[in-house]
């Protein structure tokens, strides 16, 4: 089981979503995020007074899923969200220890 | 409104100050200056004035503002309070002269008042004739600004300035004059448009279906649209348009007077009723009553009284709000999905729909009994009226649509419709004007120190 985290772009989420809904990925966790890397901040004006804003407003997403789907995930999410411009953002994975839904108490894969 | 009501509100031998406006320069100055200016009138008109500029900011800009994603709330505030400051520039440039300049062949004004030359304090009719015609300018800012809902998100913020100041010289204007110029062609017909039915909100809302068609959807619609990002701003700025809309229909009496407390009451009757027929229709339909329901149903009530106000009984209002209620409340829901055009803030459904049905209803319940000056319309067996009345409509369909087309194209020629697409994907907001609306923290924000 790996879970994929995703710093992408905010106007790809709807997008990315509905491409993993496709390929059969049943749930996810998002969050609204700042952070900054290649692409470095943009400016902003205020009655003639710059301000450089150095973090970015993006969106992490984090997927849960199991061994032989990783790549697809994988795939998918760079499929959907690549701009071929700096800021597209990253993503990270790795591997989990143990899962657990609260409710049934079911664990590993099942649980997924 | 204006000269309309003015001459037949004065009708009984104090027609001529009404001449003298539509011909100021002429020989009938003298006699306007001899004309009695109320206090009380004056007072009420320029308090009306000012209420309906606080229609438009902040109140309709905060109506759209909170409807839009939380990515383009600045651009969509700077639409309406951009427009105030263009249009008041227009008004006293050229746009009064247009609308109610001595008439040309029932068309358009002339030249007479440009730059508002021989507009001064003397009175026309009661008030002093700059009263009137600041009144009217603040109709002309409304008027544009509302058209504005219908390509937020997207519009490139050049081509909207262009667009907004052709469409208020070549269809503003002369709408205005058609219909509250003694002169103008609607007017002489009798056509009933007692505060703006289709000088404002016809001519706002079919120009907004036929841009929001020709500038096309937003990236992503109908799928991945964002939701109104912030509704209490849109009840906040729902209220302030009711609220200011007692200047809008009351003041179109032009007096401190009856007909002013008449149109007082049906305009608030209306609202009412209409928020109320919203809400339960969408209650049985879909479920839950909403608050936006509750508050775009109040505005489509305050629509559509607005030709009637000044014309109608009380019984009268509560049904045309009932009316409006459900006739917007079905145009958004079926006719925006049915045939697929994104008019983003629904301008045509409420606008358009709501000025239509308040414009024909006008012919319907229009009584002699509420208003001696008005007419009978076809519940009080004068079907001529209710003609009348289908003839406004679709002139101003007709004005509306086809200048809004030409207009647009012509637009396009030089400069695009769209913002270019990153810049839509990322919001205007820090596209278009490089501002952020919710700065909550200051984290990573720097001051470039030159």
């Amino acid at each position: 089981m790996n879970k994929i985290e995703a710093i992408i772009r905010p106007h790809k989420l709807e997008d990315l979503r509905l491409a993993l809904e496709e390929i059969g990925v049943t749930g996810m966790t998002v969050s609204e995020v700042r952070g900054f890397g290649r692409q470095r901040g943009h400016s902003e004006i205020y009655r003639g007074r710059e301000y450089n804003v150095v973090f970015q407003p993006k969106i992490k997403v984090e997927i849960m899923v199991k061994e032989q789907n990783t790549e697809q995930v994988i795939d998918t999410i760079r499929a959907t969200v690549n701009t071929g411009q700096v800021g597209d953002g990253k993503i990270f994975i790795y591997p989990i220890a143990e899962v657990v839904r609260i409710r049934t108490g079911e664990r590993g894969a099942d649980a997924l | 409104m204006s000269y309309k009501k003015n001459l037949r509100l004065f009708s009984w031998g104090l027609g001529t100050p009404l001449l003298i406006a539509a011909t100021a320069g002429s020989a009938f100055a003298e006699e306007a200056a001899q004309t009695a200016i109320d206090s009380g009138d004056t007072a009420w008109i320029l308090t009306s004035s000012a209420l309906v500029l606080f229609m438009t900011v902040p109140g309709l800009a905060l109506f759209y503002g909170g409807l839009v994603s939380q990515r383009n709330v600045l651009s969509t505030l700077m639409h309406s309070f951009f427009l105030t400051c263009l249009i008041s520039v227009q008004w006293v440039l050229w746009g009064y002269s247009l609308a109610f300049g001595s008439d040309i062949g029932g068309i358009i004004g002339g030249f007479d008042y440009l730059f508002f030359n021989g507009v001064g304090p003397e009175a026309n009719g009661s008030i002093p004739h700059l009263a009137f015609a600041m009144f009217q300018c603040m109709f002309a800012i409304i008027t544009v600004a509302l058209i504005s809902g219908t390509f937020a998100e997207r519009m490139n913020f050049k081509a909207f300035v262009i667009f907004s100041l052709l469409w208020a010289t070549f269809v503003y204007d002369p709408l205005c004059h058609w219909v509250w110029q003694e002169g103008g062609w609607l007017y002489k017909l009798g056509a009933l448009d007692f505060a703006g039915g289709t000088v404002v909100h016809i001519s706002s809302g079919v120009t907004a279906l036929v841009a929001c068609t020709m500038i096309g959807k937003r990236i992503g619609y109908p799928q991945t649209v964002s939701p109104p990002h912030n509704l209490p701003l849109t009840l906040i700025g729902g209220s302030m348009l009711w609220f200011g809309w007692f200047g809008f229909n009351a003041g179109s009496s032009l007096g401190a007077n009856g007909l002013a407390a008449i149109a007082f009451t049906v305009t608030n009757t209306a609202a009412a009723t209409a928020g109320l027929a919203w809400v339960f229709v969408e209650w049985a339909h879909r479920g839950k009553p909403t608050i936006l329901g509750c508050v775009t149903g109040a505005v489509a009530g305050l629509v559509a009284i607005t030709p009637a106000s000044g014309f109608v009984s009380v019984p009268s209002a509560l049904i045309i709000g009932f009316g409006a209620g459900v006739i917007c409340y079905l145009g958004v829901n079926y006719l925006k999905e049915k045939f697929g055009y994104d008019d983003s803030l629904d301008v045509f459904g409420v606008h358009g729909l709501g000025g239509t049905w308040g414009a024909l209803a006008t012919g319907i319940f229009a009584s002699t009994s509420v208003n001696p000056n008005g007419a009978d319309g076809l519940l009080y067996g004068n079907a001529a009226q209710f003609v009348n009345q289908i003839v406004s409509v679709l002139a101003g369909w007709a004005l509306a649509g086809i200048g809004t087309f030409v207009i647009l194209l012509v637009v396009k020629a030089f400069v695009p419709l769209r913002a270019e697409p990153e810049d839509e994907m990322a919001g205007l907001d820090l596209s278009v004007h490089g501002e952020v609306a919710y700065n909550y923290t200051s984290t990573g924000m720097s001051k470039i120190l030159e």
